[in-house]
């Protein structure tokens, strides 16, 4: 089973068996339906953005735009080509939702890259997926063809004169690319460094040509809106907030996993579903949308709704929906350390601020962890964060930032404690009991 | 320099982009040369440049950009472990400390016998199974507990 538990769900309905990916499958569970529809009754392209507008979905991949929006921003009438991108390099700390809709569901991604297609009236599509997940993209090659073969895909697609393919691209290695331009440069065969933005993707995007770049889930919604109606979309989640949504649940919690529940669903309700905490021990902080959101500690989490909404009220992100749980035998310190460490270790190096702030960052977190923190590095951490902020290209800088800011304002006495004492609040001894991994030999 | 089986997988990935954009394959290219010869060579990679006609430079920034390309000869194995925050929470590090000293040796190196390179990788979008290895960019390893990694470890020979 693909999806390990789910309220009211549409993405995950039927994905059980081997052969939930092929297309036979997809066809038996109601698949292609809603772009035979199009197709077959020739509705308008407007029909189809306005569908997609009314049911208020927004970006699954973190920034949370609204999806009808961004591709009312095609320009329709352009006569050369245009191009619509799906990104699935999925590599946010925390994430791995869309590992899972192309592993069990691939074509409900080229069903809704193909309705895309054809109302933004691009004829051609890519679909960058995550190097590190090597067998999802050999899948994915193999669900085109499927597809190609059934003439799904292609020239004049269903005999209705529309003309669309779509093609694999696979990402090797850099988080970078996750960001949307960066993605574009990198299946130019570049270096994946963003672009500076305007001129937006919609009017300059893949090789100069109009182009729109969605999430996969984002994708994966499509058919669902076509086939209920934006409206009935909009009420299975809550108002701003349309539909249900995938959430990655990982760390401290008994069955990490994935979830599919309405937005607004309270996120006691999906700690319960993920199993409850692991060893019955305290929640002590959450990551709320991806290692870039900022941590929220326990008390305030358990009164949050999973919605863009109540986790920005929360002084949060949805983000990409990866909830990153930690009980009370992590080391705010040291998971703050890793993650600097990766965007560190990730920034292109376009930026000085970010190329050089993020290694300031790492290093000064990693020498309050290691014991050598000194008294003034809690103001030194919120000056090059403040200096990163607002003054890069792309938001790698901000999302290297918020994490150290909002660990500091949280828990500030622990970071104290370290700087003090040259130790953990927390032993060591309790930190790696916590981690679990010795506990099937020990 | 490359196999006729390598060469006609890259012809493939080139027909996936319009005619005047071949360099839009460098990366599959790049993937396919590492795949047959263990690693990326200077020579490798001014091949693919010639074979897709672009500056060798430009390639060369490819190859260097991104971290799963190997610059350096690499054992039969490379082994990547995640140490990124979910997987450090249920046990990343401890497996690669686990490695490191199953194998005696720290990361980016390689065992005596050229068999095993232990490297640390970042997120590989792959949490919920944390923690998690990949084995030669290609196969994932999930739930790696001591018991599951003795068994990888049995099996690369």
């Amino acid at each position: 089973m693909a999806i390990l538990g789910a309220i009211n769900p549409m993405l995950s309905v039927g994905l059980d068996g081997d052969n939930a990916w092929r297309l036979a499958d997809y066809v038996k569970r109601g698949g292609y339906t809603a772009l035979r529809r199009i197709l077959e009754e020739k509705l308008p392209q407007e029909y189809v953005i306005n569908e997609v507008k009314k049911s208020v979905l927004r970006g699954r991949g973190g920034a949370g735009f609204p999806t009808g929006l961004k591709w009312s921003f095609m320009p329709r009438s352009f006569p050369g080509d245009k191009y619509v991108v799906c990104n699935s390099d999925e590599g946010e700390p925390g994430t791995f939702k869309d590992r899972d809709i192309l592993r069990y569901d691939p074509h409900s991604v080229i069903e809704g890259m193909a309705i895309a297609g054809f109302a933004m009236g691009a004829g051609r599509g890519y679909n960058y997926i995550h190097g590190e997940v090597w067998e999802i993209y050999e899948r994915f090659e193999e669900a085109l063809d499927e597809a190609r073969a059934a003439g799904l895909l292609g020239k004049d697609i269903l005999g209705s004169g529309f003309n669309f393919d779509l093609f694999a691209h696979h990402g090797y290695g850099a988080y970078i690319c996750g960001e949307e331009t960066a993605l574009l440069e990198s299946i130019e065969g570049k270096k994946g460094q963003p672009r500076f933005k305007p001129p937006f993707p919609a009017s300059f995007g893949l090789y100069g040509k109009p182009t729109t770049i969605n999430n996969t889930e984002t994708f994966a919604s499509i058919p669902y809106i076509i086939n209920l109606g934006g409206e009935h979309y909009l009420e299975a989640g809550k108002a701003n907030n349309g539909g249900t949504k995938l959430f990655s649940v990982s760390g401290h919690v008994n069955r990490p996993g994935n979830y599919e529940i309405p937005l607004g669903t309270p996120f006691a309700t999906l700690l319960d579903m993920a199993g409850g905490m692991r060893g019955g021990r305290q929640l002590k902080g959450c990551i709320p949308g991806g290692s870039s959101s900022p941590v929220v500690p326990a008390a305030t989490m358990m009164d949050c709704t999973m919605d863009y909404d109540s986790i920005s009220k929360a002084g949060s992100m949805l983000g990409s929906g990866a909830v990153i749980v930690m009980d009370e035998t992590t080391c705010m310190v040291k998971a703050l350390e890793r993650l600097s460490f990766f965007y560190y270790e990730e920034s292109c190096g376009q930026c000085t601020p970010c190329r050089e702030g993020t290694n300031w960052l790492y290093k000064i977190v990693h020498r309050i962890e290691h014991g050598q923190g000194r008294a003034d590095d809690l103001d030194l951490l919120a000056s090059v964060t403040t200096n990163i902020m607002g003054r890069t290209i792309c938001a790698l800088g901000d999302a290297a930032s918020m994490p150290v800011q909002s660990f500091i304002k949280h828990y500030r006495d622990e970071f104290a404690y370290h700087i003090e004492h040259k130790k953990c609040l927390v032993p060591v001894d309790v930190q790696r009991a916590g981690s679990g991994f010795f506990t099937a030999t020990v | 320099m490359l196999t006729s089986e390598s060469l006609k997988r890259i012809d493939r990935e080139i027909a996936k982009y319009p005619a005047d954009q071949k360099q839009s394959a460098v990366m599959a290219s790049l993937a396919i040369a590492q795949e047959e010869q263990g690693w990326l060579s200077s020579e490798a990679i001014e091949f693919v440049a010639g074979y897709l006609g672009m500056a060798p430079i430009a390639a060369y920034e490819v190859a260097s950009f991104y971290n799963m390309y190997d610059l350096k000869p690499v054992g039969k194995y490379k082994v990547s472990v995640c140490t990124n925050l979910p997987c450090m929470l249920t046990g990343g590090v401890d497996a690669g400390e686990y490695l490191k000293q199953k194998l005696g040796i720290d990361y980016n190196e390689t065992t005596p016998d050229g068999l095993i390179t232990l490297k640390e990788g970042e997120c590989m979008g792959a949490c919920g199974d944390a923690p998690v290895m990949i084995v030669n960019n290609r196969r994932m390893c999930s739930w790696m507990n001591p018991e599951q990694i003795d068994k990888l470890l049995a099996e690369l020979k």
